[in-house]
Order: C-alpha cells, then sequence, then structure tokens
C-alpha cells in the first residue's frame, strides 16, 4: 500500500518498557480493529446473504468520508455531528444502487460481480476527483480528539478511545438486533437458506435492501470515523479494498463474529507489525492472510 | 443417430471450431498495416501487443481454465523485472532475457499452482491478490535490488540478433513484438484446441462433473497455470525490452485490474478477445488521458458496468451476437 498506514496514537517515548509497548500496541490495534469492523460488517453479511461480491463497498467508506468533511467546512457543522449524517446519507444513496444494479446481478457468476462492481469503483474515483478535486482532503480533528490522556504510565488518544467507544456500541447493537429481534431473525433465516426463508413467508428482497443499505450506512460512518487514521482521496476505494477482503475473508461471508475476529487480528497484526518490525510494510498482514486462506479457506468462522 | 454417426459429427464440429476462420488472417493483417498506417504511433502499437499477450495469458487461466485472478501481475512483474536485472548486470541479449522472463515466471506459477488449485470462489481472489501484495512489497522494499519505487533504471539491451538496434521510434521492437506475439498466439491457439483445451473447457464449465469422467481437474489447472504464467512474464518481458525501463507499477494490484478490464472488455475464452480489448483499452486511454486526464477511469467504468450489464461476453461477444441476429433475419430464422 502506498501510504504508510501508522494510527496516530503513537505518543510513546523513545525508549519504553516492554509492557507499555504492548499495552500500546494493543489499545491502537483494537481501536484499529474496531473501525475495520464498522467499516466492513455491512459486506460481510450482504457476501453471506446473496453471495455478492460487492467490491465496491470501499466507496461507502469514502462517500461517508466526504460527507463529513463537507459538513465541517461548508456548513461549520461539528465533527461529531456530522456522523449520524454520514450514516443516513450513505445509507439513502445505496438503496436506488442496490434496486437497481446490484439486483440484477445475484444471481450472475462471481467474475461478473466482481467487474461490476470494480467499474463503479473506477466510475466513484472519477467522480470524486472531479468533485472534490484529486488531492486529499485536508481534515483536521477537533481539539478534544487530538488530545491524549494519560493513565498511570500509559498515554491513550481520546481519538482512539472514541473509535473503541463506537465500535464496542455498534457491535452491541448489532449482536442484540441480529439476535433478539424479530428483523435479526429474519436476517438469520436469509443468510442460512435463502429459499427456505422466502418459502415461510420472509420477503427476502426487502430484508436484504434493508440490511445492506445500514451495512453501507455503517461504511460510511466507518469512513468518517477514520479519516483521521486513513485519510481521504478518491483513491480510497481500491486503497482499503485489500482491507475489507481480508476482514470478510478471513472471518467468513455472513458471519458478524467472524467479522469481528477477522477485524481485530488484522487490526492487532497491522499495528504490532508496524510498531515492532516497521521495516517489512506491510508484509505481515498480507502473509498472515494467506497462511489463513490455505489453512482454512472458508475463513476462520465461514461455514464450508 | 447412432452413437458412430453422433462420434463422427463431434469430431466434424471439433475440426470446424479448430479451422483457420476468414477474419483471423484479416487480424494479423491489420496488425502488420498499423506498421505503414500510424508510423507515429509505433510504441503505442507495441505496448497494445504487450497488453494483449499479457491479457491472452489471463484468457487461458480464466477464459478456458475457470480460474478467476486478481493477481496476475506477480508473473507479468517477474518477467520485466528477470529481463531488466540480466540487461542491468550486463546480459543485454533480448532473446535470451526474454527466455529468461518467460522461464522464471513459469516457475514461479509452477510454485504458485500448488495453492491456487486447492482453492475457490473469493479465497481464491484472496490469494492470488496476496502472493502478488507480497511480491509487490518485497520489491518495493528491495531498493538496492530493483530501485524500489523509482523503478528500475539504466537497462540497456544489445541490438536484436547483434544487427537491429532499437530506434527511437519504435520499428525494430514493433517488428520484434509483433512477432513473438505472433507466434506465441500460436501456441496458445494450439493449447486451447487441442483435448487438454477441450479438458479445461469442461472444467470451467462443470469442474464437479469433470472429475466423474476422469479428468485430472487438479493437474490440469496447475498446468495451464504455468502455462499461462509463462506467457505473461514473456509479455512483461517484452515491455520490458521495448520501454528498456521496469516501473514497480508492473507488480501492482492496478496492473491486474487493468488487465482484467482489458479481457472483459475483449471478451473471454475466444482468444481474440484480449487483443480487442487491449486495443480498445489502451486507444481509449491514449485518448481520454489526452482530453482528460484525471476522470478517464469514469469512461473505464462506465464500458465495464454496460459490458457486464448488457452484454454476453464482451465486445467480441456483442460482435457475434450481432452477426448471428443478421444471418437468422436474412435466413428467415432457420440458423440455431
Amino acid at each position: 500500500m502506498p501510504r504508510p498506514f501508522l494510527f496516530p496514537t503513537r505518543i510513546t517515548p523513545p525508549v519504553l518498557p516492554i509492557i507499555q509497548g504492548i499495552v500500546q500496541v494493543l489499545f491502537d490495534g483494537i481501536a484499529f480493529g474496531m473501525l475495520l469492523f464498522v467499516m466492513s460488517v455491512g459486506l460481510s453479511i450482504t457476501l453471506g446473504m446473496m453471495h455478492f461480491a460487492n467490491l465496491a463497498h470501499g466507496v461507502f467508506a469514502m462517500l461517508g468520508g466526504y460527507v463529513t468533511v463537507v459538513l465541517m467546512h461548508k456548513a461549520g457543522v461539528p465533527f461529531l455531528e456530522t456522523l449520524p449524517a454520514a450514516f443516513v446519507i450513505v445509507a439513502i444513496v445505496s438503496v436506488p444502487l442496490e434496486r437497481f444494479v446490484y439486483r440484477r446481478m445475484y444471481s450472475a457468476k462471481e467474475l461478473d460481480q466482481v467487474l461490476l462492481t470494480v467499474g463503479i469503483i473506477y466510475m466513484a474515483i472519477a467522480a470524486a476527483a472531479y468533485v472534490w478535486g484529486p488531492e486529499p482532503m485536508a481534515f483536521a480533528l477537533p481539539d478534544y480528539l487530538t488530545r491524549y490522556r494519560d493513565i498511570g504510565s500509559f498515554s491513550f488518544s481520546t481519538y482512539g478511545a472514541l473509535l473503541l467507544a463506537i465500535g464496542t456500541v455498534i457491535t452491541l447493537v448489532i449482536f442484540y438486533g441480529l439476535e433478539r429481534t424479530r428483523f435479526g431473525a429474519m436476517i438469520r433465516a436469509a443468510v442460512d437458506d435463502r429459499r427456505v426463508a422466502l418459502g415461510v413467508g420472509i420477503n427476502v428482497n426487502r430484508v436484504f435492501t434493508i440490511t445492506f443499505a445500514v451495512g453501507s450506512g455503517l461504511a460510511g460512518l466507518g469512513g468518517a470515523l477514520g479519516i483521521n487514521a486513513l485519510g481521504l482521496d478518491p483513491s480510497f476505494p481500491i486503497e482499503y479494498l485489500v482491507f475489507f477482503l481480508i476482514v470478510v475473508s478471513i472471518g467468513g461471508g455472513g458471519t458478524v463474529k467472524g467479522a469481528l475476529a477477522a477485524a481485530l487480528l488484522l487490526g492487532l497484526c497491522d499495528t504490532a507489525g508496524k510498531y515492532y518490525v516497521p521495516q517489512t510494510g506491510a508484509f505481515i498482514i498480507y502473509v498472515v492472510m494467506l497462511l489463513v486462506m490455505l489453512w482454512r479457506p472458508n475463513g476462520l468462522f465461514g461455514r464450508p | 443417430m447412432t452413437t458412430e454417426a453422433q462420434t463422427t459429427k463431434a469430431i466434424a464440429d471439433f475440426r470446424a471450431q479448430v479451422r483457420w476462420q476468414w477474419y483471423e488472417p484479416l487480424f494479423w493483417l491489420g496488425a502488420i498495416a498499423w506498421y505503414f498506417l500510424f508510423p507515429t504511433y509505433l510504441p503505442l502499437g507495441t505496448q497494445i501487443l504487450c497488453a494483449a499477450l499479457f491479457a491472452l495469458s489471463l484468457d487461458l487461466i480464466l477464459g478456458y481454465g475457470g480460474i478467476v485472478s486478481l493477481g496476475h501481475t506477480t508473473f507479468f512483474g517477474i518477467g520485466a523485472y528477470t529481463a531488466g536485472l540480466l540487461a542491468k548486470h550486463g546480459w543485454g541479449e533480448p532473446i535470451t532475457c526474454l527466455l529468461a522472463g518467460g522461464a522464471l515466471a513459469a516457475i514461479a506459477g509452477w510454485i504458485c499452482s500448488f495453492v491456487i488449485v486447492r482453492v475457490q470462489g473469493v479465497a481464491l481472489l484472496l490469494v492470488t491478490l496476496g502472493i502478488n501484495l507480497v511480491l509487490y512489497e518485497a520489491a518495493n522494499k528491495a531498493y538496492t535490488i530493483t530501485g524500489g519505487a523509482d523503478g528500475l533504471q539504466g537497462i540497456e539491451f544489445w541490438k536484436l540478433f547483434g544487427v537491429f538496434d532499437y530506434d527511437i521510434y519504435g520499428r525494430v521492437s514493433f517488428v520484434y513484438t509483433l512477432a513473438v506475439v505472433f507466434v506465441l498466439f500460436l501456441v496458445a491457439r494450439r493449447i486451447v484446441h487441442s483435448p487438454f483445451g477441450l479438458a479445461l473447457k469442461g472444467m470451467r464449465e462443470n469442474w464437479k462433473r469433470m472429475p466423474a469422467l476422469g479428468a485430472a481437474l487438479r493437474r490440469h489447472g496447475a498446468l495451464i497455470f504455468v502455462l499461462s504464467a509463462a506467457i505473461a512474464g514473456l509479455s512483461g518481458a517484452l515491455l520490458a525490452e521495448s520501454v528498456q525501463f521496469v516501473a514497480l507499477d508492473s507488480l501492482g494490484v492496478q496492473r491486474s485490474v487493468d488487465v482484467l478490464t482489458m479481457l472483459i472488455v475483449g471478451g473471454t475464452g475466444v482468444l481474440y478477445g484480449s487483443f480487442v480489448g487491449a486495443t480498445v483499452y489502451m486507444v481509449v486511454r491514449d485518448q481520454l488521458a489526452d482530453l482528460n486526464p484525471a476522470y478517464w477511469y469514469f469512461w473505464i467504468g462506465l464500458i465495464l458496468v454496460v459490458i457486464v450489464l448488457f452484454t454476453r461476453n464482451g465486445l467480441v461477444g456483442a460482435l457475434s451476437d450481432a452477426t448471428d441476429w443478421l444471418k437468422r433475419r436474412r435466413g428467415g430464422g432457420t440458423a440455431s
């Protein structure tokens, strides 16, 4: 990946006791993993439900980022208040795309799905460059998120803490929603067996549209939250494509648990690699990904 | 129809498929005509030929073997870097550099094939992409050998056959590239029309039934993967020889996606699809990039979406559909 990919909670004194290093890596890695989870959980569920390989998922994340930046710069809306807007706007935008383009391709071959979504990525990249310019967006976090808080001999960034908090809340809501609500049961039924779900009277298409919209909205929210860590420019959907794919494939399509585990694993491996062996770059995550794919081609939690 | 008659008919059909069609010589005459018609566009022509050969190598695994790869540029890059590094360190004989590029890519393909034939679907995309990314990072970090992000500079190839020097108009490299591409096209054509090629098509159509017929699925898959890797390596080496430079992005994910796009625009599983697609893609890029460098990807994306949504198999597929339709209209609905 062209961009050095460091999570910004790195106020680390030059020489660190080993424990402090471990704590920092854990904190950074889990915060980053949570961000990845929020961005890619929608992709995991839609892949499991419709077996649709939507490589254009990153487009939604990018759009969320631009919504936030535009609202902040043009309308002066505070950062935190732009986040719900990023979620809602992206979710709304995703609905017609699903209804009129993706729905035609659910029974198509995997290759066609890949190509269609690659085409959409290209169009989105060019469109974003046209509207917002090809350069990375200037973005500054509000003051209270750039500070660090010392607890004992550790220093935690408030931004990282915000990611952790939002990620945890969203994870809990998703688990509750999937396991305890009627709609969640419908989603699980549709993932398990689409035809039987149709047979018992579940309107799978409607369930799917809603799930897709929520998943895309979450990607938008993640993109908005992550601007400071990931940056924001038109090539975002391609640059982070491999991260989404890793989360989904290592976790296994259709499982929230798998996506969460994979996102945390990826966040931790990436952060630990950057921290302890910076000269290897992104090697570590790619090698881990290859090994997991060879060991379990359906992902850690996937069903064969 | 008796079994014997069926067999005879099947063999006749097979022969008819293998026979050279009227448009095939026409196509290659067109390629030669490029030399005389567009003398100022010879470097573009050379690049189109290299890209087409690369797309052809992808077509062998994708269009015939049904193996979808998101990282085929692994082998293209290996070929390019092999030729480039040889030339940089004192051995610039074009033909041997070319062959070395192909050979090393084939070896890499052979090593990868053990993994490739064991995974399918999204996992296959990930594994091919992952191998590519690992290699990209390696080339990026091994700055002292590969020049890292600056690319491999200062390479110079010797005269072709010790006689023809690479000229600035790209005449020699165009003719040389065209000759190599034609020979490799013949090889690819022979492969896909052999019984082995038929087994591959069976594998693509139904990979569960083929083993039941006694086909060694994994061995076929591995073999075509190695052949495809070799041709991809040769195309990379050819490009390195014609531009006398190897960029790091010859290993980049973008190139894998580009070549996939070319192949799809042209059409898979028809050999000429890769040539049509590469020509359209490169010419469109050449023209649009002049007009408007930042946004030409929009049009490529649109072409891709339209082709996937509305055609059966790229431009070649659309063309053959159109001719079938015309035939049907003229023949009063008798043809299939």
